[in-house]
């Protein structure tokens, strides 16, 4: 890997003037660094970040079971990583007028990396100096420890996708002024409902007082209210307190609550596993937005790019050149999906709307069809739009919030089946719908959902953890569930539960109209089979799986 | 039919056959097809069918460095990993002594290539193991539902795509499968990953040698005046030969060297110098049965493991091994190369002993005990119509008296497990595989072996 040269930094240099024109919003400094095919084999495992950990997975080819289920998220092949300064990678003998479109791409994802609020957690520092710190920290265990570091890394890694990633976002976005009430909501809400059971009476009187007391005290109101309590209830102090520790005990990721209270990492001779595992742990987090914002970031990238090329006086008599190679980036393909396309066009047809006027009440409140589409209050509000949804949305939020049947209408856009023709022998593709709540369904299913998997406090018990994952009409992967179960039992050091849903299998019925040695009529309306759940309960004890229907 | 074929079942009828060996010999006789190279698969365009259904199904398979600059898609990571199957396959069997379960698994991975070109490589692949959703298969005639843009009614079919059937012809060794030249540049990759623990066996120096471009460094060559490193006992004896010419020595039974006159022109010294590196010259064999009866799994066994012992070869001796491959069912022949060996169909009847004559013929012809150390490696299902070994044995004895290995691989048909095959029953009968132990050596395998137990099997043959 060496930087790139002196004659190219300069194009990106210019590229990073007429970024800022426009309005994104970056860290100065970036480095760009040429990489060969050779350099991108050891990246690629260590998902680009160059001074990850080692670990044997990734001198493995790691079957990612494409198409089978949701795996983790492999993301390996980027351009650009979120570090400080941005790092971006780039092929040697790529011609001036490409790089300035990269340039412009790469560009738009920093604008990216940096304002957007799912990324808040990774703002405050450079992922690559933690990550190497981390790198010297496991080689240095693994030459005192040998393989057990490696189990440590691998039953860690196993969990690493139920990080609590919202929890330490919403703590890092909560507002600080609803902080001080939070006594007065406990004192209301907790204390006098549930710890007092007052009567409805006394409640309101109680909320006479603090309104009396506020208007007499002004600001020193609230203070004068509670000193009244406390000398009615000299125990409310010790209640609150221990309710906000129990409180935030709860708050605890599966990693987080085993390095608190694990049996097994608490012995003098494990506790080097527990800086381990934060580090598995971290690195988990750092990844987490990637994974949420492919469609958006892409589609934030690839609008930036086509507008900003255009602009650029550099770069004369290679729009037929760029032209091609943009359309390969963003056109939408027959079959698939493309996140490149499918969120510049999303952005592009947004910012018209908004330019229009149409994300209001006044438009919404229109019934009449020729209004609506003749509806133009000319805001010029659009730009400004588009960059306040790159600030707040990931794909989840940018897809079910915008999308609908006019988008889908305009780009041709369908949901497209893949079945069987048993006469044939073939896969036949077909337009199976153009109603946008199929799509959109069809969209966020195929987005990266980890299972929602919490620690029963209540019913773990005596050193057993149990843990529940949420009915979320999907069930888990059956063959990962022992592994992953004896690896948590490893670092936990007692018995696993977990609650999960299965589906009862129904034996497969015969079509009617079926006869031995002809093939399968195909039905228009064939009924779907009704899908049966379980709930079952798996134990894992001394490396031994059981399982029980509850 | 083939006349020579039918004369030699006739011969064995005379000789008397049980029902069940007739009819076995009797499929194989009837068997019309013939040992052609697979032609080249057709590709999807040829087909009939368009090419959208390449695209990428997830949105999350998409990235910017294939997709903005062009970077070829990943090539499997064994290239930059130092690690051998061997260490990875330890690394295993310690897991299992610590009570977890393996991870590894070695398997074959078939690399897509242009124009239908599939490009097979093994490689030891892993899974991360966590909890993740499955998806929903409620029905096994419909796949997941996906993106689309364009014309089209609802409901209307907008493309085809064939069915690509698992076993279907085309596919495998034997039916052939990798173009000639990927297949010399693959099997060098894979023979990096075999460990270099593997080694030829009774290696010994043998008659003609032959420079490699490899060179070793060392300290041979001897320069008077300056140099690296004093030779005393050279430079000691140059003294003396100056001191004896000055006439410095009266008395040559009694030397006192406190007299001597030094010259620095006397002192030799070793200077570092370029040698050629010499290393015995080694022949390898590969033998396979190409009969009727090889067909499916007994096929691919044999195959895969003479790709990993070939793979091995020429990563380790660096290509300095000559390999000859011969493939016989009743007659044998010599195939021109490794691709025509791996590729060739399967047909015919089976007779073991025609390819060990070919050998001895061809090692008899060329001279060829006499410059290289020679090694043969057969593969079979071990049926042969000369039951007893009449002929192999014979053969095989003779191959025997200038081989320094010869390693059998009897990859054993399902059906024929409960009973020890032909092969193996006459070899055990020889008395060959306990006398001459250190040259001779069988590896019988199931038809559901493993790569593991490949590797197993090739340190079998060339072990110690």
């Amino acid at each position: 890997m060496e930087l790139i040269d002196q004659h190219t930094k300069k194009i990106m240099e210019g590229c990073k003037e007429r970024a800022l024109d426009v309005g994104l919003r970056f860290q100065d400094e970036t480095l760009e660094y040429i990489v060969t095919n050779r350099d991108l084999l050891e990246l690629s495992p260590k998902v680009m970040i160059p001074t990850m950990y080692d670990y044997w997975v990734h001198d493995v080819q790691v079957l990612q079971g494409k198409g089978r289920y949701e795996l983790y998220p492999s993301n390996p092949y980027e351009t650009v990583i979120n570090t400080r300064p941005a790092i971006s990678f780039y092929n040697d003998n790529n011609p001036d007028w490409l790089n300035v479109m990269i340039f412009y791409h790469v560009l738009a994802h920093i604008d990216f990396f940096q304002n957007n609020q799912y990324f808040r957690h990774t703002w405050d520092y450079d992922f690559t100096g933690q990550a190497l710190a981390d790198k010297r920290l496991i080689a240095r265990l693994r030459s005192e420890k040998g393989r057990w570091l490696d189990y440590i890394i691998e039953f860690t890694r196993s969990i690493d996708n139920l990080v609590g990633y919202h929890e330490q976002l919403s703590v890092l976005n909560r507002s600080s002024v609803t902080a001080p009430s939070n006594i007065l909501d406990f004192y209301f809400d907790v204390f006098l409902q549930t710890v007092k059971k007052t009567k409805v009476s006394e409640y309101i009187k109680e909320i006479e007082r603090y309104n009396d007391s506020i208007k007499k005290h002004g600001d020193r109101g609230e203070k004068h209210f509670f000193s009244e309590i406390r000398r009615k209830h000299p125990e409310f102090d010790a209640i609150y307190k221990k309710s906000l520790d129990e409180k935030s005990d709860k708050k605890f990721d599966l990693i987080q609550h085993i390095i608190e209270h694990s049996g097994f990492l608490k012995k003098d001779e494990n506790k080097w596993m527990k800086a381990v595992m934060e580090v598995v742990r971290k690195t988990s987090l750092f990844f987490q937005p990637q994974i949420r914002t492919k469609i958006i970031n892409e589609g934030w990238a690839s609008y930036w790019h086509e507008t900003l090329f255009l602009k650029d006086d550099r770069i004369r008599g290679h729009e037929v050149d760029f032209a091609r190679v943009h359309a390969s980036v963003t056109s939408l393909p027959r079959v698939g999906l493309n996140p490149y396309a499918l969120g510049m066009r999303l952005f592009y047809y947004i910012e018209e709307l908004a330019d229009k006027g149409k994300y209001s009440i006044e438009f919404k409140k229109l019934m009449d069809a020729d209004k609506r589409e003749q509806f133009d209050t000319d805001t010029g509000k659009g730009k400004e739009f588009i960059f306040k949804i790159r600030e707040n949305l990931c794909d989840f939020l940018f897809v079910n919030t915008f999308v609908d049947q006019d988008f889908i209408t305009g780009n041709k856009l369908f949901v497209s089946g893949r079945r069987l023709n048993q006469a044939k022998r073939v896969w036949e593709f077909y337009v199976k719908s153009r109603k946008v709540e199929d799509y959109r369904k069809m969209l966020l299913d195929t987005l990266y959902h980890p299972p929602y998997i919490e620690i029963d406090l209540e019913k773990s018990s005596n050193n057993t953890l149990y843990l529940v994952h949420h009915f979320e009409e999907k069930p888990l992967v059956k063959e990962f569930i022992s592994n992953t179960m004896m690896g948590i039992e490893y670092i936990w050091g007692g018995p696993i539960k977990l609650e999960t849903s299965e589906i009862i299998p129904t034996p497969p019925q015969p079509p009617a109209g079926f006869v031995a040695g002809y093939p399968i009529p195909v039905k228009e309306e064939r009924k779907k089979p009704e899908i049966k759940w379980q709930r079952v309960l798996y134990t894992m004890e001394n490396r031994k799986i059981s399982k029980k229907n509850i | 039919m083939d006349p020579k074929r039918i004369k030699f079942y006739n011969r064995l009828k005379e000789e008397g056959l049980t029902p069940e060996r007739e009819e076995k010999i009797l499929s194989e006789l009837h068997d019309e097809s013939t040992h052609d190279l697979p032609d080249d698969a057709p590709t999807s365009e040829s087909a009939g069918t368009k090419t959208f259904f390449n695209v990428p199904y997830s949105i999350y398979e998409y990235n910017d460095l294939d997709v903005l600059q062009a970077f070829t898609a990943l090539q499997s990571t064994y290239n930059i990993s130092l690690r051998s199957i061997d260490e990875l396959l330890e690394r295993d069997r310690q897991r299992e002594k610590d009570g977890f379960p393996k991870k590894i698994n070695v398997g074959r991975l078939i690399k897509p290539g242009k124009g239908g070109k599939d490009k097979v490589v093994i490689i030891p692949t892993t899974v991360e193991e966590k909890f993740v959703h499955d998806s929903l298969r409620q029905d096994t005639d419909e796949a997941e539902p996906s993106g689309g843009t364009g014309e089209g009614e609802e409901g209307e079919v907008i493309g085809e795509q064939p069915i690509r059937e698992e076993g279907a012809p085309g596919a495998g060794p034997g039916e052939g499968e990798s173009g000639p030249h990927e297949m010399e540049s693959s099997a060098y990759d894979l023979g990096r990953i075999l460990t270099e623990k593997f080694e030829l066996p009774n290696l010994k120096d043998k008659g003609k040698k032959r420079s490699l471009t490899r060179y070793t460094y060392d300290l041979t060559d001897k320069n008077r005046g300056f140099g690296q490193f004093l030779d005393k006992k050279a430079t000691l004896r140059k003294i003396l030969e100056t001191n004896i010419t000055l006439g410095n020595v009266p008395d040559i039974s009694d030397i006192d060297p406190t007299r001597f006159l030094i010259s620095p022109w006397d002192k030799v010294y070793r200077i570092l110098s370029r040698e050629k590196d010499y290393e015995s010259q080694a022949m390898v064999f590969f033998l396979r049965d190409y009969s009727g009866s090889m067909a499916g799994k007994p096929t691919e066994l044999v195959v895969a493991q003479h790709v990993l012992i070939y793979s091995w070869l020429m990563y380790q001796y660096d290509m300095q091994v000559e390999t000859r491959f011969i493939l016989h069912d009743t007659e044998a022949s010599e195939a021109k190369d490794f691709y025509t060996y791996y590729n060739s169909k399967v047909a015919g009847g089976t007779k073991v002993a025609s390819a060990y004559r070919l050998v001895n013929e061809t090692v008899e012809k060329e001279n060829l005990a006499r410059d290289y150390n020679i090694y043969v490696f057969h593969g079979t299902d071990g049926d042969d119509w000369d039951t007893e070994g009449k002929e192999a044995i014979p053969e095989l004895k003779k191959m025997l008296a200038y081989a320094n290995r010869i390693g059998i691989t009897v990859a054993q048909h399902s059906y024929a497990s409960s009973q020890t095959s032909e092969v193996e029953r006459y070899l055990k009968n020889s008395n060959l595989l306990t006398e001459k132990k250190d040259f001779l050596r069988l590896d019988v395998m199931a038809e559901d072996a493993d790569e593991p137990r490949l590797i197993e099997g090739i340190k079998k043959l060339i072990g110690e």
